[in-house]
């Protein structure tokens, strides 16, 4: 199962959990995963953020591969100049 | 000089040609923003607020509609309320950032604009406009805006962020945390602990093309766009949207593009020169004068921040505390994010926590400037690494080695870090002559780092292959940096022919699929990586070509230096000029299209080393030499990639030695001209020396990384440790100007 980590921007919706183990195919299934879990992140991780998945940092990524042992991390969309 | 991992022997990726619109930009033929003219085109002018905050009453355009000819008058009722039609709160606050309805929140924001025969009509009418104001209290720094009792800009602003949720409007728009550890252990495990606090001013950008645009408004509802953008793309997705029109009712034309630095990536003039012209029935010109742009459209944010940090006397760090406040302008969105999340990028620290405001106030919205916030971070948590060294007497390099990010490290913002080029930037640095060259008097040397993590978004390119052999390379992104060449450079690469026989090409936004703006360092690495696409896409037919005319099997030919080759030497080589000469004749026009969302987005570091030379009778510093290591992956093109090191560097120093809005207690900027907002020239300047690292990236056919932003993150804190060395004095405020230094040595000596 994938690792997924709360940034402490996210945890409001975890209750304070920062990390949880999720079985996911892709992304987009990941973040309905989350949110029969927490509900209301899959809203937040839809619009407002980018997806580090092993490192590789992914934006509108639906259906990037979330790999067995994969660590996953929400990131804020950045702006770039 | 250059610092590569690999040679692998690339014919053209690396060389320095001549530039595609170096010709055209020399001889004065290029057309930006404001030189095109239209049969009956009308002059637009702006009428803009001279209050910081202020309730509009009326607005009586009568006297200029009757005048000389003007042929329309716009205000912000002539644009849907998007609020009424229940949109996203951003795109709400862009329409109003770009006419006030109800309230104008900044000196300069947009209240009407005319569109006449002459500028001289446009700007008589513009002046015969009468808007009658309520005056309001405001408020410009986020000390002010945060203050209890403030004045508020958005009485429905109720801070993001925040457990539990606040029942009283403020004008903090947000909150973010980053933690990890244990504070009170991570300190409690530092010999040395440093604590300070910063402040840091608005600066703009400071691009020499102003915003200009030309509008286009057909009976049908169709209109044509030609403006100054980063992004074509955003700014029809934008217009549309202020407009209340679907995006296909626009076609926008990218017009060269004379600087941005993140600032072009706004509407600002676009959807009032189209709503002009639907009114005249006639072509409409906008561009905004200096003044307008320093007034009106976005600098980067000013910033207070507190920063603790703690080492060991072994030279690690243990520990963080940052607390940072960006001013956001007059609506939410401050690159507050993207400081808090590369202000501990670039070191493994066991236990940290960092906390950030996004806080509105009256002045221009900000835009986003080079690796937006992560400037003003850098100079605060960069000072004090300084100030760490010092208090270890370790060498400022060896204590940022022994706490460098390496491949594998979790970044302070989350995931571990892929292979970067960190360690690699701070040994050439180490290396260089420059680094242990003797100083004069009052000479100091200062050192610091910067980190920014790119972005990779959506691309397209086509590559057509004409009747002679040569390519055209047509690709949606604006050249701001040289992008055509590395196209060019590229495409070549891949095709086999010479860089001279390629094309390259910005298209408009119906004739190249969607791409994202010319920004986050972004264009080689995912437009490039488009480009390479479709050039392999092209190869492959050319392969199926060369076996149909051979009849043999396609695995039978081979691409070699431009020309299909078969694997057994029993043909003659088949070149692209004798392929696309006989296109006609194996399947027709050769041509290829590539679109993606990139991937292999990689991280870029930069280590820059200062020597200044303060005067102590002036407070002025001057920079004697400078030098910059930056990690470009690869660079495609070494000339232009220096360009955006050197230019990083340069725009640093402006930020931490000169420029700054200044304000008066009405809220109205005293020195929106260049004259007084004082940009470094040339002979302010010692030759930038560059030191082009290559670790290249594993994820880009090419290695590429990106290289347009993170020069401009450490030249603050690197002129500021330069100033400490050189005076004794820390510098906490920028800009570092003659008088603070002054005042800061008299203290010292007091």
């Amino acid at each position: 199962m994938a690792k997924v980590y709360f940034s402490a921007g996210l945890r409001e919706f975890t209750g304070g959990v920062s990390q949880v183990q999720v079985q996911a195919s892709n992304v987009r299934r990941l973040v309905a995963a989350l949110d029969d879990m927490f509900p209301g992140i899959g809203e937040r991780l839809s619009e407002g953020s980018s997806v580090a998945i092993d490192g590789e940092i992914l934006t509108d990524a639906d259906f990037e591969s979330v790999p067995e042992d994969a660590e996953v991390h929400f990131l804020d969309i950045l702006q770039g100049g | 000089m250059a610092l590569t991992e690999e040679n692998p022997g690339y014919k053209w990726v690396g060389t320095r040609p001549i530039r595609p619109d170096g010709l055209e930009k020399v001889t004065g033929k290029a057309q930006f923003g404001a030189d095109l003219a239209l049969p009956g085109m009308l002059y637009g002018r702006i009428v803009r607020s001279p209050h910081a905050h202020a309730r509009i009453v009326s607005i009586d355009t009568s006297a200029a509609e009757s005048m000389p000819g003007v042929k329309a008058v716009v205000t912000g009722s002539d644009f849907p309320d998007l609020a009424a039609n229940g949109a996203h709160p951003s795109a709400i606050d862009v329409s109003h950032n770009a006419i006030a309805r109800d309230k104008v929140l900044y000196d300069g924001h947009v209240v009407a604009a005319v569109a006449a025969v002459t500028r001289e009509q446009a700007a008589a009418a513009a002046n015969a406009i009468e808007v009658a104001y309520e005056v309001l209290p405001h408020v410009l720094t986020v000390d002010e805006a945060m203050a209890e009792n403030a004045p508020l800009l958005h009485e429905g602003m109720i801070t993001k962020g925040v457990e539990p949720t606040p029942e009283q409007p403020s004008n903090v728009a947000s909150r973010l945390t980053h933690e990890r550890g244990d504070l009170e252990q991570g300190f409690g495990e530092a010999d040395v602990v440093v604590e300070q606090e910063f402040t840091t001013k608005p600066v703009h950008q400071g691009y020499i093309e102003p915003h200009a645009a030309v509008a286009d408004a057909n009976s049908d509802g169709r209109a044509n766009i030609w403006c100054s953008s980063q992004g074509h793309f955003q700014m029809r997705a934008d217009t549309a949207s202020v407009l209340g029109v679907s995006q296909g009712t626009l076609k926008v034309t990218a017009a060269e593009i004379g600087g941005g630095f993140g600032g072009k990536t706004v509407i600002y003039l676009e959807p009032i020169a189209v709503r002009l012209s639907q009114r005249a029935g006639r072509p409409v010109k906008l561009v905004m004068d200096r003044d307008e742009v320093f007034r009106a459209t976005g600098p980067t944010s000013g910033t207070r921040m507190k920063v603790k940090m703690g080492v060991s006397n072994d030279g690690k760090l243990t520990a963080a505390e940052v607390w940072m406040a960006f001013e956001a302008g007059a609506y939410a969105g401050s690159p507050v994010g993207a400081a808090g999340m590369t202000v501990l990028a670039a070191y493994d620290i066991p236990h940290f926590l960092v906390e950030g405001y996004d806080v509105v106030c009256n002045k221009p919205r900000v835009a986003a400037y080079r690796a937006p916030g992560a400037p003003q971070a850098a100079f605060a948590v960069e000072s004090v690494l300084d100030e760490l060294a010092r208090g270890i007497d370790m060498d400022p390099i060896d204590l940022r080695l022994a706490n460098a990010a390496v491949e594998g490290t979790q970044a302070a913002y989350g995931p571990k870090f892929p292979r970067i080029g960190f360690v690699e930037t701070l040994e050439a640095i180490k290396e260089h002559p420059n680094y242990t060259t003797e100083l004069g008097p009052n000479q100091g040397r200062g050192v610091a780092a910067g980190f920014w993590f790119n972005a990779g978004m959506s691309s397209s390119a086509t590559v057509h292959v004409n009747e002679n052999g040569t390519a055209t390379v047509v690709t949606g992104s604006p050249d701001i940096g040289g992008s055509r060449q590395s196209m060019a450079l590229m495409a070549a690469e891949e095709l086999g022919i010479p860089y001279e026989s390629i094309k390259p090409v910005v298209a408009d936004t119906e004739t190249v699929g969607f791409t994202d703006v010319t920004g986050g360092s972004r264009v080689t690495l995912a437009t490039g990586a488009a480009v390479v696409d479709a050039c392999r896409i092209v190869i492959e037919d050319l392969r199926a070509r060369a076996a149909k005319t051979w009849d043999v099997e396609l695995d039978q030919v081979e691409w070699v230096d431009g020309q299909a080759q078969h694997v057994e030497g029993s043909q003659p080589p088949l070149s692209l000029n004798d392929l696309a000469a006989k296109s006609a004749r194996t399947g027709g026009p050769i041509s290829a299209n590539a679109s993606l969302n990139a991937r292999g987005v990689g991280a870029a570091f930069s280590t820059q080393v200062c020597d200044v030379e303060v005067d102590p009778e002036t407070g002025v510093t001057q920079v004697v030499r400078y030098l910059t290591a930056q990690d470009a992956g690869r660079a495609i093109s070494p000339d232009y990639v220096e360009g955006q090191m050197q230019g990083g560097v340069v725009q640093g120093i402006g930020w931490g030695l000169n420029e700054e809005y200044v304000y008066d207690q009405n809220g109205n900027m005293e020195n929106p001209s260049f004259l007084d907002y004082r940009m470094p020239v040339a002979s302010d300047l010692p030759m930038i020396e560059c030191c082009v690292v290559e670790v290249p990236n594993p994820a880009h056919p090419y290695g590429v990384r990106g290289v347009g932003e993170v020069g401009i993150v450490p030249p603050m804190a690197a002129l500021g440790n330069a100033i400490k060395d050189a005076t004794g004095v820390r510098m906490t405020e920028l800009p570092m100007s003659p008088i603070k230094v002054l005042e800061a040595l008299n203290e010292q000596s007091d």
